[in-house]
């Protein structure tokens, strides 16, 4: 995966997660789903995504959170 | 310190011999604010016969989806202490070993920053440091990291895989629980700290059937240790053992398959028909002994009663050859994890268990997903309800 397409990959996650805020909660596993079809032209494959996923939570632009099950959230600064 | 909180309900909990978990957070409370305040909140929840606390939220460290446990008070004002009082989960060591060093830093940790109490353990088997607010976090965190110690697994992850003492401790061990139990927590750290499933899956790792940690009634994969050949047995300490206890009564009677009797003197075991429940061996340590083929029973889609039923664990493997297998990495085993964790990842819904998957799909289809050949010994129970049907045309 080039620099390119992992910044692509980023911004759509968080772009999602910004967008539906208080509206629906993404679980990591349906965001890496989702984003593996988005992206299938591309080549990505799952773990592709999950890496990707793993930058912006070590970048904090995301976080998660827990409600019976895991999910996507913006930081609480945010 | 005087008494914050009034707690008639919960003196009664100190009343008797046994030690009181009361008595153990008001030994806390005495040098913790916050703890005190736990008590007052506890006292209502026995007062009003309801729990009183907010689950879950945005309770973490920094990068890690994991290890921490959100809990908030649902009367902040009334008891601030705990207006945050969430837990974190420290991965034991395997067979829950620790030096007396590690654990009185441990328990410094937990009086610095949070309410001087510790769970050892919560019932996946972490460590748990509790009444923690968010603020005070990634303090613990650094603290216990420079320990050696990192977070455990909480949400839709892998949990902490734990196991029982095995051949460190334990005389019944058919295999080395510490060891596979260690060399899979470091080989799934990511998926243990990152949450990427539909819900959670824990393995679990029993030398024997004595279950030590509850596996096939607590784990979606568990690991229970057990033997191809024959039962050995020292017939002289069988006499011995005449002597002194009804053996007819105690071990004969109570085998689930009875595969055991006596000619003459002699003990005879059917080995064919033992399902290796290692009743015998228990009664009669002495005289019997598990075989020399040794490996483990992999069992399938147990889990505690939470969103749906509770669920026993099912055979999957009947015997895998976990010393072989560990000369090689594991290679088959995570190629096994690995296809499950494709086909749930795939079919799965949010909060489904795999054995709730499977219950759904039907084992055939997981079977095929997972590329696991069918074989009769599949069962829910011995000697009951093959999941596996047969058209009278197949062999």
């Amino acid at each position: 995966m080039t620099d390119e397409t992992k910044k692509k990959v980023e911004d759509k996650i968080v772009g999602l997660v910004k967008e539906y805020a208080g509206k629906k909660r993404f679980k990591p596993i349906d965001i890496v789903k989702e984003m593996e079809k988005e992206f299938a032209s591309e080549g990505l494959t799952k773990d592709d995504i999950k890496a990707a996923l793993k930058e912006i939570m070590d970048e904090e632009k995301l976080v998660y959170g827990y409600a019976g099950g895991s999910f996507l959230a913006l930081p609480e600064n945010q | 310190m005087g008494k914050k909180h009034q707690t008639p309900l919960l003196d009664e909990l100190k009343k008797g011999k046994w030690i009181s978990f009361v008595r153990e957070i008001e030994r806390a409370a005495e040098k913790s604010e916050r703890t005190e305040d736990l008590l007052g909140q506890v006292e209502e929840s026995y007062r009003d016969k309801v729990n009183h606390w907010k689950h879950g939220g945005m309770a973490g460290v920094k990068s890690y989806g994991a290890g921490m446990v959100g809990r908030f008070s649902e009367f902040p004002d009334k008891y601030p202490g705990i207006k945050e009082c969430h837990s974190m989960r420290i991965i034991p060591s395997a067979g829950f070993f620790y030096n007396s060093d590690f654990l009185r830093k441990l328990a410094d940790i937990s009086e610095k920053y949070a309410g001087g109490l510790l769970n050892f353990h919560g019932a996946t088997g972490n460590i748990q440091v509790l009444g923690m607010s968010q603020a005070e976090a990634e303090d613990v965190f650094q603290a216990v990291a420079e320990l050696g110690f990192d977070l455990g697994g909480s949400g839709s992850d892998l949990r902490t895989p734990s196991c029982c003492a095995g051949q460190a401790r334990c005389e019944f061990a058919n295999y080395d629980t510490m060891k596979i139990c260690h060399d899979l927590t470091e080989e799934y750290l990511d998926e243990l700290h990152r949450p990427a499933f539909n819900y959670k899956f824990k393995l679990k790792f029993s030398g024997c059937a004595n279950d030590c940690v509850a596996s096939a009634a607590r784990s979606d994969l568990a690991f229970i240790g057990t033997w191809k050949d024959k039962i050995k047995i020292n017939q002289d300490e069988v006499k011995n053992y005449v002597k002194k206890l009804n053996v007819q009564k105690y071990v004969l009677d109570k085998c689930p398959t009875k595969c055991m009797w006596f000619e003459g003197e002699k003990l005879v075991i059917d080995d064919e028909n033992c399902v290796k429940c290692m009743h015998c061996i228990n009664v009669l340590p002495k005289a019997l002994r598990s075989g020399d083929e040794k490996g483990a029973s992999i069992l399938i889609g147990a889990k505690a009663p939470l969103v749906t039923g509770p669920r026993m664990g099912m055979m999957l493997v009947p015997f895998y050859d976990i010393n072989e297998d560990a000369k090689n990495d594991y290679e088959w085993l995570k190629g096994l994890i690995s296809n499950m964790w494709e086909f749930w990842d795939e079919y799965g819904v949010s909060r489904e268990r795999i054995g709730e998957l499977i219950g759904r799909v039907g084992l055939n289809t997981f079977l095929e997903g997972i590329g696991l050949e069918p074989i009769p010994e599949m069962v829910g129970h011995p000697r009951s309800n093959p999941f596996i049907k047969f058209t009278e045309d197949e062999d």
